[in-house]
């Protein structure tokens, strides 16, 4: 490519403009003028394949992609897509509650402390109090040993099961994976993440399952290790909100949004603020630009050919 | 206006140097407020601030 590109430019475009060229037409600044036929055609050519590999690329990422056996998620309407709407906070309480009280069971939250709740879902007397529920193990002590004491805040939120190996043989040698990043570690996470949780339905004829396995279109093959756990009702939200199957995969959704997106609150408020910044340098710049143009676009040059001297 | 502000803040190198550093302090503080009021604006309701007062004892 760059050998493509060296042969058709002759690094000319590398080359510094003569002073003299300034209030020359356009035509006389290009550096195709000299080239041979043979050369504005290599050069055609590289740009028509360019363009149409781009081309394809761009069609393939567009196509529908029907080849895998899963059901692509829709896109719902989350109320956080918009440029500068955050998170609901309210939203990821309830979603808080749902992970303790339903995936919990099984499914780990490694890198999220307890810390991380102060001021997002929980006031600081709160997340010390849900802390405290769990057991966390800490020593060496005196002796060496190694004893178990009420979770703090500065304590990682402890998994179901102790290693991969102990969660596998608990659930058919499944692994229920941790959920900390579960919605930027998948393609379009969050539509696949709630279209997963509300989509399990009986499989079609000639799919059949193993024993522990569930059908869910959404998941690649259709046989997916977890069973259905989110029903209506599945568990009671302490602020009253109805405890509706989608209100309660929409709230762990937001609430595994943030986990993976501490930030995203502070990401819309930078959009703001870069937009607000750009509108203030916007015409600085343009200020400053025809300042430094001006001189370039006014100088007028004149060449007169010594035949023509008196 | 333009000359007063020339020869006090912008002649000397010292105070000009002051005015960098006072006017980037004004700017940035200034742009932070008007950017928070605009994001709890846009986003009334929805924020811990704004439900945090339910749940302090």
């Amino acid at each position: 490519m760059a050998a493509s590109l060296g042969r058709v430019c002759k690094f000319g475009l590398l080359k510094s403009n003569y002073g003299t060229l300034f209030n020359q037409q356009v035509h006389n600044f290009s550096t195709t003028n000299q080239w041979s036929k043979g050369r504005k055609v290599l050069l055609a050519c590289l740009g028509v394949t360019a363009g149409g590999i781009s081309a394809l690329i761009y069609a393939l990422d567009q196509s529908v992609k029907a080849f895998d056996q899963v059901a692509h998620p829709p896109n719902y309407r989350w109320g956080f897509y918009g440029i500068f709407s955050s998170l609901d906070h309210r939203s990821l309480r309830r979603g808080w509650e749902v992970y303790k009280n339903v995936c919990s069971a099984c499914h780990s939250l490694d890198f999220l402390a307890f810390r991380h709740l102060v001021g997002v879902t929980h006031t600081e007397e709160e997340v010390k109090a849900i802390a405290a529920e769990y057991q966390v193990q800490d020593g060496p002590d005196d002796t060496g040993a190694y004893y178990m004491r009420p979770g703090k805040l500065s304590d990682t939120i402890p998994a179901p099961y102790p290693n991969e190996e102990a969660a596998r043989a608990a659930n058919n040698g499944a692994y229920p994976p941790d959920l900390t990043y579960i919605i930027n570690g998948n393609h379009n996470g969050e539509n696949y993440v709630f279209s997963l949780l509300t989509g399990y339905c009986d499989p079609p004829a000639g799919i059949t399952l193993r024993e522990g396995q569930y059908f869910n279109p959404y998941f690649n093959n259709g046989a997916l290790g977890m069973p259905q756990i989110i029903y209506n009702e599945v568990i009671e939200y302490a602020d009253g909100t109805p405890a509706t199957a989608s209100q309660v995969a929409k709230d762990v959704v937001e609430f595994l949004m943030w986990a993976s997106n501490a930030e995203f609150d502070e990401r819309k408020k930078m959009t703001i603020k870069v937009i607000g910044f750009g509108l203030i340098s916007l015409p600085l710049v343009i200020y400053w630009k025809k300042l430094k143009w001006t001189t370039v676009k006014n100088t007028k040059l004149l060449f007169t050919p010594r035949y023509k001297r008196q | 206006m333009a000359n007063f502000l020339y020869n006090v803040l912008f002649k000397r190198s010292s105070t000009f140097t002051v005015t960098i550093l006072v006017g980037c302090f004004i700017f940035e503080r200034g742009l932070d407020v008007i950017t928070d009021k605009i994001f709890e604006q846009v986003n009334q309701g929805k924020l811990w601030k704004h439900i945090k007062h339910q749940y302090e004892t």
